[in-house]
């Protein structure tokens, strides 16, 4: 593996939003997650809950629904009133519309996906019709006396049940009218709270409705009569959220204790066809409220104020043992947020609305393996860059020669010149930009920082020739005739004449950036690629998809390297397969053409080709290299996994020189404790 | 009038009443449980034992209702047979002999003549659950060999097996799984928890399990205090479960309501919870019952709960939990300190208790008669807490008086001491707390004893302890300006060269005190308080010391550590006799001259029997116990036997009682106490079974009580005087014959009328009334059927009395009487 004098950085003060909604897709299995920030992310559960897709949040938006629609329209609603819809395919808002009742704080879908239910703090409930390409108000039902917190649709699509504080209503979706309201008891535990507020409903085929609300109870009312049928009480907090399976047989919901309930229709014996609601196990993988659940056929996701997403797999809904049952906690973005500028030794992070510029710290002092060293010189907070205006940032990129920053929101482009001056730093923007770079997906500089790469959200990829204090435009790469799919990843070649990029389905295409012209496109995969970098002097691009498999294609030959191949045929170690995290950064050792370094959150990996590969019955993870067995011994043991577990959660690694690397670690008690404080629990025997 | 049949030790009541789960009778009125070799009926109004039944000859493990009859009761034992009662009578109907080890009994409605049983078969720690068939035949002692196997490698105990949905399906439990036997498919379906070594799943155990009366449910108790509701079992995939976690520690029993609405759990917390509707947050408690909570159960009829405590109590709780009896054996399950004693005033045996309490056991009645809170304090239950404990007490004064002791020590040199004296209170019939002194001595009091003489006027109290002294105590006047009280302090304190003072006893005048200082012992002038005279012997520290009574009262007792016991005569000062004996108890006869001795051997202990004046003991029985006995006491006689041979004269005035080290209760007896016990109680019960209906008013016992008591009064009185029912044939064969080879009753009711109607002089008789069930004949049947022996002098007395009174009627008096027919004859209820 080699030794390495590592950087272990850990002032990246990183700490995601919480998580509001989830809203699952059946039918393309992809999860839609909105957080407190308004950004929206979606996973897609078929490749190994990978997040394929993010739209970038905005200060003013604060998501407080989010539903799917007539098959892949994605719809949020939120406390401005506005009713917006994502563009899948190109990664931004297609339309904003006002719905004119005040703040939003509940949407559904109907079940045949035409028409589409908002619930408003005027206490007004409006219909939506769905039309292909926009949404149209249609009318509204009658006006309850305060907000409409909760909304559900019958399955038939006949009648509503909308949640509000202290009572929920059943609406006649003809009519339009209320056919039924059904007061909640304040009263908990004997104690009359202020309000009952009703966090969740849910609409059963059957005619039941199931609501979840402030005074900790989950509630079974019969929708033709308006009465209560049952009550369970499952929590001194609020009970926040609700998800139904779409068998009707199962349902969750989630606490503000963090706790996750899991309720299921049993049958009362085994010879009778009569079933009852039984709550069963309780899951407890949340420190803080959990604002939003769902439910997929095989697994409970939950999502939270403690900013993890967790999707807990049903045992006996999984088929076979694979990568779905197993429990799975995403925490960190599939993306990258740290860029380096090697030879200055600079980190730039990337926050929701602003950037940090650090110079790592640096040592004299020199040590035995293992060892830690003290810093000569600490590491130098350089620059605090804050955004203007509400959006967030998308992406980021700092030059190899660390001489520009380049970042990009929704609406607009930056690029910073910065002049090194002894140790002050001299920032100037590079203004007037053409009215193409409006946003970005990635931004990449090549490694003399001499051209900068701009991958649009329209599906071309933009080349910009940096001069001093100026830039030029060079060439755009469009997008082939049909796609309109947006780049994403982007990867250029260390002598600059091949760039590699890639969208979030289709293959991999690879640019001529001398001739500025297509070259060839790697075949498509299955799975979305999660990392892409190109060999230097060989010019190979290294590929990880987000079913941890790993393709080396070389350029030159249009082709798959004979590694490549030979990797494919044995296949990969079974343990490497079930990693829980893609890789997020792939890069090489300038001295060693042989070796790959890639890193996911939970591992470090350095892939020696020269070595022979490990079939299912070697040890991948190999924690102490043997110090005094034979060079023989070691040798046969040997294989071309390089593991080391030693950094986590990593959202960073690279090489910064032939002996250094940079690791940034993000330890979660940090996260944990930049939270608000947890709802305060007695425990037993404290 | 006793036959004199070769002495025995025997077994005197204060058994094990928390064995097994205590069962209902399908009324709710009794409530049955294992006690040793016998099983025991007990009323749940009034906490009364209405029955022992005996017939066992070891040990009884389990007892269920029979699901056919619900006036029978099948009991199974160690002794490898099944017995079935019949419990309102006390009389065993039928013996099965199986064959084999019977460790727990299971009875099930659907099960056609078939019983569930768990056995032993092969090796020690494998136990099966079989069911056996019961063969039907006349005779009372039946073979019913005819196993089949249901489950293998079960746990011993009962609680770990519970029968669901009617007999559908069995689950049973043990360390970390949970098997489900479905009998129509006839397939097992096994869930297993993780086991592993680490903090978080170390104590999946299970421990008990019980199922839903109504659903497929399984509830399953874990050692870490979780209760697990179990659902979908029949699918091993698709299974399910839901938890319930209130308690800290091990959950020791789960029984559910008769409707299934609640589940009812206890263990350690001595907290019986109610976890209705199966809800975490939906839960009552019914605190405070005083020890672990071991079984639980619940009464067919649903309005009864019945907890059984580790402390020997059972406690009968009312649905709404709140206790409505509680019925206490013999406390056992902590060290006994302060010996055994007999209250002057109850004649109750007297020893530790529940923690903290004294307990008054009353040996006739084998139940306890009270606790008497001495340390006042909550008893906190948990391991590794230094308690206070209760060491030493001793009765005064013919009773009047109670001096108790109690300690704590956590360090070596931090004793907590506290001696309190109790007055016996005649208004509320109790100990009332008198004085109190902190740190009566420096150290360990090691014992305390009052003088008992009869002439003195003055109580006094000695205590002797570690510190080398030994204080007298006497009563003074405590009144001051508001009230008359008075106080106990102390009047003298005695030291013999800084030796510690272990023993002390007054002579029976109580004159003269003996102290004994390790080896010494020291002998003071009552009055004065003077040292009178040393002896010793050099044998070894005194481990008891006792002076002679009646005309052996000249003579000093004491036993040394070194095995030799040595008797002083204080006329002469010297030592009159002494023997090589390794003296563990000794204790004397209030009532005799004689002094009873128990010696510790390699083999077991031997009880000697002597006099002081003669070296030759009365009486040697060898071995009376394998271990070692702790503690033994006399226990007057409230009538004197006659034993006239010569060997058992010493028991003719009192009794001996001792306590082994693991607790047991034995008393020496040519018959078992129990045989005494039988009359009297049963007299109650055939009270009690009749229900007072206008029926009972006419065949019951009532009226001969009635006419009893109206015959003095005037013979003009309207009632007419029956015949009795046991004499008319026709009346008796009715009630005897069983109820399913009767003819209608209609047929039967006119020749049924007549023969109660009043002998041809009189014409005239009471009609019965319609509504008399056969259902209550029946019952009336058995209770009649015992009555027969009991009263039968009694009645023919009392008939022929009647009679005369029938002969006196006038033809007036009979026209008025022919009125009455149509009269209503409920007032006589009131009677």
């Amino acid at each position: 593996m080699g030794e390495f004098k590592v950087h272990r950085v850990r002032f990246f003060n990183y700490v995601p939003s919480g998580i509001r909604c989830v809203a699952y897709n059946n039918q393309s299995n992809r999860l839609a997650v909105s957080r407190t920030d308004g950004t929206v992310e979606i996973y897609n559960l078929s490749a190994n809950y990978f997040q394929e897709k993010f739209f970038p949040g905005h200060e003013s938006r604060a998501t407080e629904a989010l539903c799917w629609a007539n098959g892949q329209r994605l719809f949020s609603a939120g406390l401005n009133g506005e009713i917006i819809e994502y563009d899948l395919q190109a990664l931004n808002i297609k339309y904003a519309m006002d719905a004119f009742g005040g703040p939003i704080w509940s949407m559904a879908a109907s079940p045949n996906g035409s028409q589409l239910l908002v619930g408003c703090e005027d206490g007004s409930v409006k219909l939506f019709q769905i039309t292909p390409d926009k949404i149209q108000f249609e009318r509204n039902f009658d006006r309850q006396k305060s907000r409409i917190l909760s909304l559900s649709w019958h399955p038939a699509g006949t009648h509503i049940a909308a949640g509000s504080i202290d009572y929920i209503s059943v609406f006649d979706v003809k009519s339009g009218s209320a056919i039924h309201k059904m007061l909640v008891d304040r009263q908990y535990m004997g104690v009359s709270k202020r309000k009952c507020i009703i966090w969740g409903v849910a609409f059963l085929s059957d005619g039941t409705v199931i609501s979840v609300d402030s005074a900790g109870k989950v509630q079974f009312w019969d929708s033709a009569t308006g009465t209560l049928v049952k009550n369970h009480l499952i929590a001194n907090t609020d009970v926040q959220s609700i998800a139904i399976s779409d068998q009707e047989d199962s349902f969750v919901v989630g606490t503000a204790e963090g706790t996750v309930f899991h309720f299921q229709l049993v049958s009362v014996t085994s010879n009778s066809s009569e079933k009852q609601w039984v709550r069963t196990k309780p899951f407890q993988h949340h420190t803080h409220d959990v604002r939003a659940v769902a439910h997929s056929p095989i697994a409970l996701i939950s999502g939270g104020t403690d900013t993890h997403l967790v999707i807990r797999p049903l045992m006996e809904k999984v088929e076979v043992k694979n990568y779905d049952a197993a429990l799975r906690k995403i925490t960190f973005p599939h993306r990258r947020l740290v860029s380096c500028a090697k030879k200055k030794q600079l980190l730039l992070f990337q926050f929701a609305h602003h950037l940090e510029l650090w110079r790592l710290g640096s040592t004299v002092a020199t040590g035995k393996n293992g060892d830690t060293l003290p810093l000569s010189k600490n590491a130098d907070h350089l620059l605090h860059l804050k955004t203007k205006g509400p959006e967030n940032i998308i992406c980021s990129c700092i030059s190899p020669c660390g001489s520009w920053i380049a970042y990009s929101t929704a609406s607009r482009f930056f690029l910073y010149r910065l002049n090194y001056e002894h140790d002050n730093i001299n920032l100037q923007r590079v203004s007037k930009m053409p009215a193409f770079l409006r946003s970005a997906l990635q931004i990449l500089f090549s490694e003399d920082s001499t051209k900068l790469f701009v991958a649009s959200n329209q599906g071309s990829v933009h080349v910009i020739r940096l001069l001093e204090g100026s830039f030029k435009h060079l060439h755009t790469f469009q997008p082939q005739s049909g796609t309109v799919e947006s780049m994403c990843l982007l990867a250029v070649s260390p002598d600059g004449n091949w760039l590699a990029a890639s969208g979030t389905s289709a293959g991999v295409h690879v640019y001529n950036v001398k001739q500025l012209k297509l070259h060839c496109t790697v075949p498509a995969y299955n799975f979305p690629v999660t990392a892409l970098a190109i060999a230097p002097n060989t010019n190979n691009l290294v590929i990880a998809h987000s079913d941890q498999q790993v393709f080396e294609y070389s350029i030159p030959d249009k082709q798959y390297t004979q590694w490549s191949r030979t990797i494919q045929k044995q296949g990969f170690h079974h343990l490497w397969l079930q990693r829980d995290t893609p890789i997020t950064h792939i890069s090489f050792h300038p001295k060693r053409p042989m070796h790959i370094l890639l890193h996911d959150a939970y591992m470090f990996c350095i892939i020696d080709k020269s070595l022979p590969l490990p079939n299912d019955k070697t040890l991948l993870y190999n924690p102490l290299p043997p110090t005094n067995e034979s060079d023989i011994i070691r040798r046969r043991t040997a294989h071309a996994f390089k593991i080391s577990k030693k950094y986590k959660p990593l959202l960073f690694m690279d090489l910064l020189d032939e002996r250094t690397l940079v690791a940034v670690e993000r330890p979660l008690d940090d996260i944990i404790a930049q939270l608000p404080p947890p709802i305060k629990k007695k425990k037993f025997g404290t | 009038m006793v036959e004199e049949e070769s002495l025995r030790v025997v077994r005197c009541g204060g058994s094990e009443l928390n064995f097994r789960r205590a069962v209902f009778s399908a009324d709710s009125k009794y409530v049955f449980c294992v006690s040793g070799d016998f099983i025991k009926v007990y009323s749940t109004a009034t906490e009364e034992c209405v029955h022992i039944l005996q017939g066992h000859r070891n040990l009884v493990t389990g007892i269920q209702l029979n699901p056919k009859n619900h006036l029978q009761l099948y009991s199974c034992s160690f002794d490898s047979t099944i017995k079935l009662w019949d419990y309102t009578d006390g009389i065993l109907i039928k013996t099965f002999i199986v064959g084999c080890k019977l460790h727990a009994l299971f009875t099930l409605d659907c099960a056609e003549d078939s019983v569930f049983v768990i056995i032993n078969k092969e090796k020690p720690d494998v136990f099966q659950l079989v069911s056996v068939k019961l063969p039907k035949s006349s005779s009372q002692e039946i073979e019913a060999k005819e196993l089949s196997f249901v489950l293998d490698y079960i746990n011993q105990s009962p609680k770990c097996i519970a029968f669901g949905n009617e007999g559908e399906y069995v689950a049973a439990v043990r360390d970390f799984y949970l098997s489900v036997y479905f009998f129509k498919k006839k397939t097992t379906s096994r869930f297993t928890l993780s086991s592993s070594r680490n903090k978080k799943h170390a104590k999946n155990n299970f421990t008990c399990v019980a199922c839903h009366p109504k659903e497929d449910c399984i509830a399953t108790g874990h050692r870490d205090g979780k209760i697990r509701l179990w659902r979908n079992f029949d699918d091993e995939k698709k299974y399910t479960y839901t938890c319930l976690h209130w308690h800290h520690d091990l959950v020791m029993d789960l029984a559910f309501s008769v409707t299934g609405n609640s589940l009812l759990s206890g263990g350690r917390e001595s907290v019986l919870v109610e976890w209705r509707e199966a809800a975490e947050k939906n839960k009552e408690f019914l605190p405070r019952l005083g020890a672990t909570i071991e079984h639980i159960s619940v009464s067919p009829a649903g309005d009864l709960f019945c907890t059984s405590h580790s402390d020997n109590k059972m406690i009968i709780i009312h649905r709404n939990l709140e206790v409505s009896a509680v019925i206490q054996g013999l406390v056992k399950d902590r060290n006994i300190f302060t010996g055994l004693m007999i209250d002057p005033r109850t004649k109750a045996l007297v020893l530790n208790g529940k923690p903290g309490h004294l307990q008054f056991y009353s040996l006739q009645s084998d139940k306890q008669l009270y606790n008497l809170d001495i340390i006042q304090q909550e008893y906190i239950n948990d391991d590794g807490l230094i308690q206070i404990e209760l060491t030493k007490a001793a009765f005064g004064c013919y009773g009047n008086w109670l001096a108790t002791v109690e300690q704590r020590q956590e360090k070596e040199t931090e004793l907590e001491l506290q001696m309190k004296l109790w007055t016996y209170n005649k208004k509320t019939q109790g100990f009332v707390l008198n004085t109190k002194v902190n740190m009566p001595h420096e150290d360990h009091i090691t014992a305390l004893c009052f003088c008992n003489a009869e002439k003195s006027e003055n109580p006094t109290l000695v205590t002797t302890s570690k510190d080398g002294h030994f204080k007298v105590w006497i009563l003074t006047d405590d009144s001051d300006i508001y009230k008359k009280a008075v106080g106990w302090t102390c009047d003298f304190v005695g030291s013999y060269h800084k030796y510690q003072a272990t023993n002390c006893c007054f002579s029976e005048d109580g004159s003269l005190l003996a102290v004994s200082f390790e080896e010494i012992v020291t002998i003071w002038d009552s009055e004065t308080w003077e040292l009178k005279c040393t002896f010793c012997q050099r044998a070894g520290k005194i481990r008891h010391l006792c002076f002679g009574r009646l005309t052996c009262s000249k003579y000093l007792l004491g036993a040394t550590e070194n095995g030799i016991l040595c008797c002083w005569n204080l006329l002469s000062c010297a030592l009159e006799w002494s023997a090589k004996l390794n003296v563990r108890v000794m204790e004397p006869d209030p009532n005799s001259e004689n002094i009873a001795a128990v010696s510790q051997s390699s083999m077991g202990s031997d009880l000697f029997v002597f006099r002081p004046s003669e070296p030759r003991p009365l009486y040697i029985q060898k071995n009376i116990s394998r271990e070692e006995v702790q503690w033994g006491v006399f226990v007057p006689r409230d009538v004197p036997e006659s034993f006239t041979s010569e060997a058992y004269q010493w028991l003719n005035r009192s009794q001996f009682y001792f306590l082994t080290k693991s607790q047991s209760l034995l008393t020496f007896s040519t018959q078992s106490p129990e045989e005494k016990l039988t009359p009297t109680s049963k007299q109650l019960l055939a009270e009690e079974t009749l229900p007072t209906t206008p029926f009972y008013f006419i065949l019951g016992k009532h009226r001969q009580q009635q006419q009893d008591d109206k015959l003095n009064e005037a013979l003009e009185n309207e009632l007419i005087q029956l015949p009795l029912t046991e004499n008319i044939p026709a009346i008796s064969e009715l009630l005897h014959t069983p109820a399913h080879v009767l003819p209608s009753a209609s047929f039967l009711c006119s020749m049924f009328v007549n023969s109660l109607l009043l002998s041809k002089e009189t014409k005239s008789a009471e009609e019965i009334p319609d509504d008399v069930s056969m259902e209550e004949e029946k019952e009336s049947v058995d209770s009649d059927e015992e009555n027969n022996f009991t009263e039968e002098v009694q009645d023919t007395n009392n008939t022929d009395l009647g009679k005369d009174i029938i002969h006196q009627l006038s033809k007036s008096e009979e026209k008025e009487l022919r009125k009455f027919r149509k009269v209503d004859y409920s007032w006589m209820t009131a009677l």
